[in-house]
C-alpha cells in the first residue's frame, strides 16, 4: 500500500505543486496527467524516493520511504527518464546486472526470458550503445519482465520511443502486474489505451508567483 | 549485500575494460607528470634521488584526483546511479564496491608502476619498497576521499575544478606521511610510525566515507 499526504514541491521559486495526496492499493494504476512543466517527473521522483519534497511525505506499508529506503527499494521498479543502462555493457549483461544487484537468481535463463519479452532477444550480445532509442528503452522496461516482479512500479513516460508492438507488450505487461495484485504509478503523453480500472491525477502548470 | 557489492565490482571492472582507454589515460598521466621532474630541476641524481619519492607522492595525488571524473559521472548521466540508488541495497555497499572497483583500476596500477620509476630516480632497494609499500597503504585513502568531493560535485558546472580545490586540501595528510615513510627509510629511520598513519588514515576513511559520500549523491540526485 502506497499512500502519499499533502506533498508540496518547490524548485528554485517556483512551486509546482501543493496539497497532492496518492493513494494505491494492490491492483490499482494511476495516470499522472498534466502539461509540460507542471511537476509530473518531480511528483514520481518524490515517490520513489529519489527528491524530497518540501513538505509531506510518502509511507510504504506505513513506513516512511526516506526511513526505510532498502525495503522500499527492494519492492520497487523504477524506469524513469533515463534508461540506466550501461552503453558499453551488452543487452544481456545489463540485464543480469540488475538482477544481481537486486539479489535475484541472476540465472541467464531469467534475464533472457526477460530480453525475450521485450523483443530483444536477437540483442542479447549487442553493445547497448549500438541499439536504437526504442531498443534501449526496451532494456530499460525489461527490468519489469523478472520472474518475481516487484510490487510498485513507477514508470516516468515509459512508452515514449516505443514501436506499436512494444506499447502493446508493455500495456499487457501493466494489465498482468495489476491483475497480479502489483501498483503501477506512471505518467504518459500519449493517448495510450491504459487499463480500465486506471484512475488519474491531473496537474495544473503553475507559473512563478 | 555481499552479493550486491560483487556485482557492482564487477559490473564496474568489466567497464573499465570496455574502456581502458580512459584507464590507461590515468596511468599515463601519472607517468608523464613523474617525468616532467628531470626536465624542470635538472637530472642531477643526487637531487632526484632526494626529491623523487616526495613527487611520485605528488603526481600519485594528481592521477587520482584526474581519475574521479570516471567515479559516479557517467553513472549520474546515464541513470544507472538513479537504479543503484533505488536497487533496495545498502547505499553504503553499492559505494564500496564502485570505490574497490575504481581502486583496482587505478590507486592499485599506480603503485605498481611506481616501481620502475623508482628504478628510473635510482632510489635504491629500500626506499622503492619504502615508496611502494606506502603507496599501497595510502592511495585507498586517496580514492575513498576523492570520491567525497566527486560525489558532491556531481552535476555541477565547473566541478572539476571544484572537485580539485575540495579534494586536494584533504589529501594532504596523505602526502605528508607518504613522503615522511620514504624520507625516513632515506635516513636510516624506521618507516613504521608513518605506516601506521597512512594506514589508520585509509581505515579512518573506509569507515566514515562510504556513508558520507552516499549521502552526498542522494542530495545530487534531487
Amino acid at each position: 500500500m502506497l499512500r502519499a499526504s499533502d506533498l508540496e514541491c518547490v524548485r528554485g521559486d517556483r512551486c509546482l505543486f501543493r496539497g497532492i495526496d496518492l493513494e494505491l492499493a494492490p491492483g490499482q494504476c494511476l495516470h499522472i496527467a498534466g502539461d509540460n512543466g507542471a511537476g509530473k517527473t518531480s511528483l514520481l521522483r518524490i515517490v520513489a524516493g529519489l527528491l524530497m519534497p518540501t513538505r509531506g511525505s510518502v509511507q510504504w506499508k506505513g513506513r516512511d520511504i526516506a526511513r526505510a529506503r532498502e525495503e522500499f527499494g527492494a519492492d520497487l521498479a523504477f524506469v524513469g527518464h533515463l534508461n540506466g543502462s550501461k552503453d558499453d555493457l551488452t543487452v544481456l549483461e545489463n540485464v543480469r546486472f540488475e538482477a544481481a544487484l537486486r539479489g535475484a537468481e541472476a540465472g541467464e535463463d531469467a534475464a533472457l526470458d526477460a530480453l525475450d519479452c521485450m523483443g530483444l532477444l536477437d540483442f542479447a550480445d549487442l553493445a547497448v550503445r549500438q541499439l536504437s532509442q526504442g531498443q534501449r528503452r526496451r532494456v530499460a522496461l525489461a527490468r519489469l519482465c523478472h520472474p518475481v516482479p516487484a510490487a510498485l512500479w513507477i514508470l516516468d513516460e515509459p512508452f515514449n520511443a516505443l514501436d506499436a508492438r512494444t506499447v502493446a507488450t508493455l500495456n499487457r505487461l501493466i494489465e498482468a502486474r495489476l491483475a497480479g495484485g502489483g501498483m503501477v504509478l506512471l505518467t504518459a503523453h500519449q493517448m495510450i489505451p491504459l487499463p480500465a480500472a486506471t484512475r488519474r491525477i491531473e496537474l495544473q502548470f503553475r507559473a512563478a508567483q | 549485500m555481499t552479493g550486491a557489492l560483487w556485482a557492482v565490482i564487477r559490473r564496474d571492472l568489466l567497464l573499465a575494460l570496455r574502456q581502458r582507454g580512459d584507464v590507461l589515460n590515468v596511468l599515463l598521466f601519472f607517468v608523464v607528470v613523474i617525468t616532467m621532474l628531470p626536465l624542470g630541476v635538472g637530472p642531477e641524481m643526487g637531487t632526484l634521488r632526494l626529491i623523487g619519492a616526495g613527487w611520485v607522492w605528488v603526481a600519485a595525488l594528481l592521477a587520482s584526483i584526474v581519475s574521479l571524473a570516471r567515479l559516479f559521472a557517467q553513472d549520474y548521466a546515464d541513470g544507472a546511479l538513479e537504479q543503484l540508488m533505488l536497487s533496495g541495497q545498502p547505499a553504503t555497499a553499492i559505494v564500496v564496491g564502485k570505490i574497490l572497483a575504481h581502486w583496482l583500476v587505478t590507486g592499485a596500477p599506480i603503485t605498481l608502476a611506481a616501481i620502475p620509476i623508482a628504478v628510473m630516480f635510482d632510489l635504491g632497494f629500500e626506499r622503492a619498497a619504502t615508496l611502494v609499500a606506502a603507496l599501497a597503504l595510502g592511495t585507498p585513502a586517496l580514492s575513498l576521499i576523492g570520491a567525497i568531493g566527486a560525489a558532491l560535485t556531481l552535476g555541477l558546472r565547473g566541478g572539476g575544478v571544484l572537485v580539485t580545490l575540495l579534494v586536494l586540501p584533504l589529501t594532504a595528510p596523505v602526502l605528508i606521511f607518504g613522503a615522511a615513510a620514504v624520507e625516513a627509510t632515506a635516513g636510516g629511520l624506521s618507516p613504521a610510525p608513518d605506516f601506521l598513519f597512512l594506514g589508520g588514515l585509509s581505515l579512518g576513511a573506509a569507515a566514515l566515507a562510504p556513508w558520507a559520500i552516499a549521502t552526498a549523491l542522494r542530495i545530487s540526485l534531487e
